[in-house]
C-alpha cells in the first residue's frame, strides 16, 4: 500500500525541539569491532533481573545464554562474543547504580554457539511458538524502555488486538538508528512487523514515521507495496513516538488512564525490535548487538554503529574518533529523555538507542532551586497528557499527596515537554518523578501497614476467643 | 576527565525562552503606543511615565532588599508593571500620584504576595486602584482639555471639543455616558452638543485620541502590539478576543454602539496587555475562555450600570479573584479520562 494520507487526529501538546539529526542521518550503519573486554549486565530489561548462568573462568560462545530468569517478565541475556568469563561482579550500569554483570574476555574468534539455529519459518509457527522464540532470542523493546517483547505480545484473551503499530517516529532529537534501519533494511523491518502481527493475530499493521523522514517513508512504502501494511506519516513533533500519543494520532483511540495499548486493541513496537525479531528468524542469532547512534557536536565523527552489547561507551565513542573537546554531559538516549552518565565505562545495553555527548557550552545545568512559576501556561499547552505540570511540580515540592492524586500525577509519561518549554526553568518533570515515586512508596507502606494490622487483629481475635 | 561529567535528569535541552525575554517582548509591543502617547500629550505625560516606572522599580527593589533576596529587577517585570500602569493613568496627573501608584503596584500588588508569579491581582491595576480611590478627583479630571495636535481633525471635531469643555476634560466614555444617561451627570445634559455620537470618535480613537489615559491614544497601535504578541506566542489570543467579543456583543444587545465601546476607554489595553498577565489569568485554554467572557460581562455591567463611565480596571481585578477557582475546577482535557478512552473507535 502506498503512503497513507488520510486525516489523522490532532493530538494536543508537544514541543518542537531542534531535530539535530543531520549529524548522523546520512551515515550508513557501520559494524564495529568488539573490545577486548565486554561488560554484560544481568539487567537490560524491565522486570526481573537475570541470574548469571556462567561463572568466572567459563568458556562462552557467541550467542550463548549467560543469564536467565524463571520469571515471566524477563528476557535471557547472551554473550556477544566468544571467549572466557573474566569476572562476575557488580558494575556501573547506564541506568544508574551498579548491577551484577558478566565480564567476558573477547578471544577475537567470534565462535557461534553450535546449538544456535533459526527457529524455523514463522509462517508455519503458531503464536505461542513464535513468542517462545522471541523470548529465547532475548528480545526486548529496543526503543529504550526495554520491556520484554514476548510479554508485550501476549495480551490476555479478553483484549483482542486488531492493530499493530510499528513505531518509526524516532521523535527524540539526534537519534537516527531507527531511521537508518528503515533506509537500509526495509524488508527485514517489514518482516518483523508481519511476524508481530501474526503473533497477536492482528489484521492491520501501520508503520508510523514522522514527516521529517521522507526517505524512510518512501523506502517503507516501497517495501510494503505488496502487503496490506499502511505507511503513515506523522506530524514532526515531540513526543510523537510516545505510545499513547502515537495511538491517538493514528487511530483516534485513547488509552484509558492507567491502561495499556492492548486495552484499545493495539500493540506498539519499535522498528529496531521488529528488525531484531526478523533477524533472529533468519539467522538464529539472538539479540547480541544493536544499532546505536553515537552523536553530538563534539564527537569527531558522529556515526550509526552496530555495537555488540556490553561494549563500553568509551569504546563506541573511540570508534567514532573520540571527542573534539571534553564533554559536559554524556547521555544514553536522546536529549529529551536520555540518562546522564557519570562514567564512560558503562556498557551499551539492549535499551541503548544512542550515545549523545554535549559540550560544556551545550550543557544546560542550573542548581535546583525552589520551583518558580510565572503561570504562563506553556507547560499546560505542551503536556500531551492534558495535565497541569506546574501544579503537579509545586504540589510534589510541598508534599501535597492528595492534590497530586486529584490531578492524576500517575498519568505523566515523563516526556519532559513541560521542562523544555518553561521560561523559568522550573524542574517540573523531576519534581513530578519524585512525587510519583513518593506516592508509590506511600502506597506500598500503607498496604504493608494494612497487612500488618490485619494479622495483629487476627491474633488478638484468637486470644479473646 | 570522567569525573568532569555533569549529571542531571532529563530533559537535557531547553527552549531559549525565559522570563526576561517574555517581558521584553511585551515592552517592545508597548513602545509605539507609549511614544505616541508622549508625543500627543507632551511633557506632563513623560513625567507621569517616568514617575510611575521609577515608583514600580523602587517598590520592587525596597521589598526584595528588605527580605534579603536576590534583586530581581533584571527580569524586567517591574519595569513592565510601571510602564503598563503609566499607560492607564491620565496624562495630567501630578507626578507624585503616579509615583505612589507605581510604588503600590509592586509593593502591594506583587511583592506582598511573595513576588513574581505569586500575586493574585494584576499589580499595575492594584497600583491604579489605590490612587483611584485615594485621589479620585485627580484621576478623573486630569485629562487633556483639548487636542494637542490636530492629526485626527474631522468634521465632528468641534462637537467633541465642545463636549470635552463641558465635562471638564471628559474622556469619550464619560461624554457618551452623559449622552446616553443624562441623569448620571452632575452637570446634567446641559451643553452636551447635539449630534455627539460614538461614531464621531472613531477616527481619533483609532489614530490619535487626546482625551483619555496615556495608553488610550491609539487603538490601532494597541491592536498592532497585540498581534505582535500573539504572533510571537507570548500571549494567548483567547483572552483578549473573548473579552472584547463579549463586551461588543453585550453592548450591541443593549442597543449601543459596539465599535465605539470597543475602541474607547481602557478595554483594548486591558484586554490585550492586562487580562493576559500570566500570573493573574487562568492556565488552561478552557479556563481562559471563561475568564474572557467573565471580564466582558463585568466590564459591561460596570460601564452601563455603575457611576463610573469605565469598568475595565475593576472588572479585571474582580475576575483576577476568580482565577484560582477557575484553575481548580476547569481542568484541561485529560488524556485517557474520557468516553473515547473506553470504547474502541
Amino acid at each position: 500500500m502506498s503512503i497513507a494520507s488520510r486525516l489523522r487526529v490532532r493530538v494536543r501538546g508537544g514541543v518542537h525541539p531542534p531535530g539535530s539529526k543531520d549529524f548522523t542521518a546520512a551515515k550508513p550503519i557501520r559494524e564495529i569491532e568488539a573490545p577486548s573486554l565486554l561488560t554484560i549486565p544481568m539487567r537490560q530489561h524491565l522486570g526481573a533481573p537475570c541470574v548469571p548462568r556462567v561463572k568466572k573462568g567459563d568458556e562462552v560462545a557467541m550467542g550463548m545464554v549467560i543469564g536467565d530468569c524463571e520469571s515471566f517478565v524477563s528476557a535471557p541475556i547472551h554473550s556477544s562474543v566468544s571467549g572466557k568469563v573474566a569476572q562476575v561482579a557488580p558494575q556501573p550500569h547506564p541506568a544508574g547504580g551498579e548491577i551484577l554483570a558478566v565480564i567476558v574476555e573477547n578471544d577475537g574468534e567470534y565462535r557461534s554457539d553450535p546449538s544456535l539455529s533459526p527457529p524455523g519459518s514463522w509462517e508455519d509457527m503458531n503464536g505461542n511458538a513464535i513468542r517462545e522464540a522471541i523470548r529465547a532470542a532475548g528480545i526486548v523493546g529496543l526503543g529504550g524502555a526495554a520491556f520484554p517483547t514476548h510479554v508485550k505480545l501476549n495480551p490476555p484473551r479478553e483484549y483482542p488486538i486488531d492493530t499493530v503499530i510499528l513505531n518509526g517516529a524516532e521523535c527524540e532529537p539526534f537519534l537516527t538508528s531507527d531511521y537508518r534501519l528503515m533506509l537500509e533494511q526495509p524488508d527485514v523491518v517489514l518482516e518483523g512487523l508481519l511476524i508481530i502481527m501474526r503473533v497477536v493475530g492482528a489484521a492491520r499493521g501501520i508503520i508510523a514515521i514522522e514527516d521529517n523522514k521522507p526517505q524512510a517513508l518512501k523506502k517503507m512504502a516501497a517495501a510494503s507495496k505488496d502487503t496490506d501494511i499502511e505507511v503513515s506519516h506523522l506530524r514532526t513533533r515531540y513526543p510523537q513516538g510516545a505510545e499513547k500519543v502515537l495511538i491517538t494520532g493514528l487511530l483516534g483511540r485513547e488509552v484509558p488512564s492507567g491502561g495499556l495499548p492492548m486495552h484499545v486493541g493495539v500493540v506498539v513496537n519499535n522498528v529496531g525490535t521488529a528488525f531484531a525479531i526478523a533477524t533472529y528468524f533468519s539467522t538464529g542469532m539472538p539479540l547480541i548487538k544493536r544499532v546505536v547512534t553515537v552523536t553530538g557536536s563534539i564527537v569527531r565523527e558522529p556515526s550509526n554503529l552496530m555495537v555488540p552489547l556490553g561494549t563500553s561507551f568509551a569504546h563506541a565513542i573511540e570508534a567514532c574518533g573520540g571527542f573534539t573537546e571534553p564533554p559536559g554531559k554524556v547521555l544514553m538516549g536522546g536529549p529529551m529523555m536520555g540518562l546522564a552518565q557519570y562514567t564512560l565505562d558503562v556498557p551499551v545495553i539492549k535499551g541503548t538507542s544512542g550515545i549523545l555527548a554535549l559540550s560544556h557550552k551545550e550543557t544546560d545545568y542550573a542548581e535546583p532551586s525552589e520551583p518558580v512559576c510565572i503561570r504562563c501556561g506553556r507547560c499546560v499547552e505542551a503536556c500531551p497528557m492534558g495535565l497541569i505540570p506546574t501544579y503537579l511540580a509545586s504540589y510534589a515540592y510541598n508534599e501535597k499527596w492528595d492534590e497530586l492524586r486529584r490531578l492524576d500525577i500517575a498519568d505523566c509519561i515523563e516526556c519532559g515537554c513541560c521542562n523544555y518549554t518553561c521560561p523559568t526553568k522550573n524542574p517540573m518533570v523531576q519534581l513530578i518523578k519524585m512525587g510519583k515515586a513518593e506516592l508509590a512508596r506511600l502506597r506500598d507502606r500503607s498496604e504493608k501497614g494494612r497487612e500488618a494490622s490485619g494479622s495483629a487483629e487476627a491474633k488478638g481475635g484468637g486470644g479473646d476467643g | 576527565m570522567d569525573n568532569q561529567l555533569i549529571i542531571s535528569t532529563s530533559p537535557h535541552i531547553r527552549d531559549s525562552i525565559n522570563t526576561r525575554r517574555i517581558m521584553c517582548h511585551v515592552i517592545v509591543a508597548l513602545v509605539p503606543v507609549t511614544v505616541w502617547g508622549v508625543v500627543i500629550h507632551g511633557l506632563s505625560a513623560f513625567w507621569v511615565l517616568l514617575s510611575s516606572i521609577t515608583g514600580a522599580l523602587l517598590g520592587e527593589f525596597l521589598v526584595v532588599k528588605g527580605r534579603r533576596q536576590k534583586v530581581t529587577l533584571d527580569d524586567c517585570s517591574a519595569l513592565l508593571t510601571g510602564l503598563l500602569l503609566a499607560l492607564t493613568l491620565p496624562p495630567l496627573l501630578p507626578w507624585w500620584v503616579a509615583a505612589v501608584a507605581g510604588l503600590m503596584a509592586t509593593v502591594l500588588g506583587k511583592q506582598i504576595f511573595g513576588g513574581l508569579g505569586h500575586n493574585l491581582f494584576n499589580p499595575a491595576l492594584v497600583g491604579r486602584a489605590v490612587v483611584f480611590v485615594s485621589w479620585t478627583a485627580y484621576m478623573t479630571q486630569s485629562y487633556a482639555k483639548s487636542a494637542a495636535i490636530s492629526i485626527a481633525n474631522t468634521a465632528t471635531h468641534k462637537t467633541i471639543e465642545a463636549a470635552v469643555d463641558v465635562a471638564s476634560g471628559a474622556s469619550p466614555l464619560a461624554a457618551m455616558k452623559i449622552v446616553y444617561d443624562p441623569s448620571s451627570s452632575p452637570i446634567g445634559p446641559a451643553g452636551i452638543p447635539q449630534g455627539l455620537q460614538g461614531s464621531s470618535y472613531y477616527r481619533p480613537l483609532l489614530f490619535a485620541n487626546p482625551w483619555g489615559c496615556l495608553g488610550e491614544v491609539s487603538a490601532l497601535l494597541l491592536i498592532l502590539g497585540g498581534i505582535y504578541l500573539v504572533a510571537a506566542r507570548i500571549i494567548d489570543w483567547r483572552i483578549p478576543v473573548t473579552y472584547v467579543a463579549t463586551v461588543a456583543a453585550l453592548t450591541a444587545i443593549t442597543g449601543r454602539d459596539p465599535l465605539f465601546y470597543t475602541l474607547a476607554g481602557g478595554l483594548l489595553i486591558g484586554a490585550i496587555y492586562m487580562a493576559t498577565d500570566y500570573t493573574t489569568s487562568p492556565l488552561a485554554r478552557k479556563g481562559r475562555y471563561i475568564y474572557g467572557a467573565g471580564l466582558g460581562l463585568v466590564t459591561w455591567l460596570l460601564r452601563f450600570w455603575s457611576n463610573n463611565p469605565e469598568g475595565v480596571m475593576f472588572a479585571i481585578l474582580f475576575m483576577n479573584a476568580t482565577v484560582p477557582l477557575i484553575d481548580r475546577y476547569i481542568l484541561p482535557h485529560r488524556y485517557g479520562k474520557t468516553a473515547k478512552a473506553k470504547g474502541v473507535d
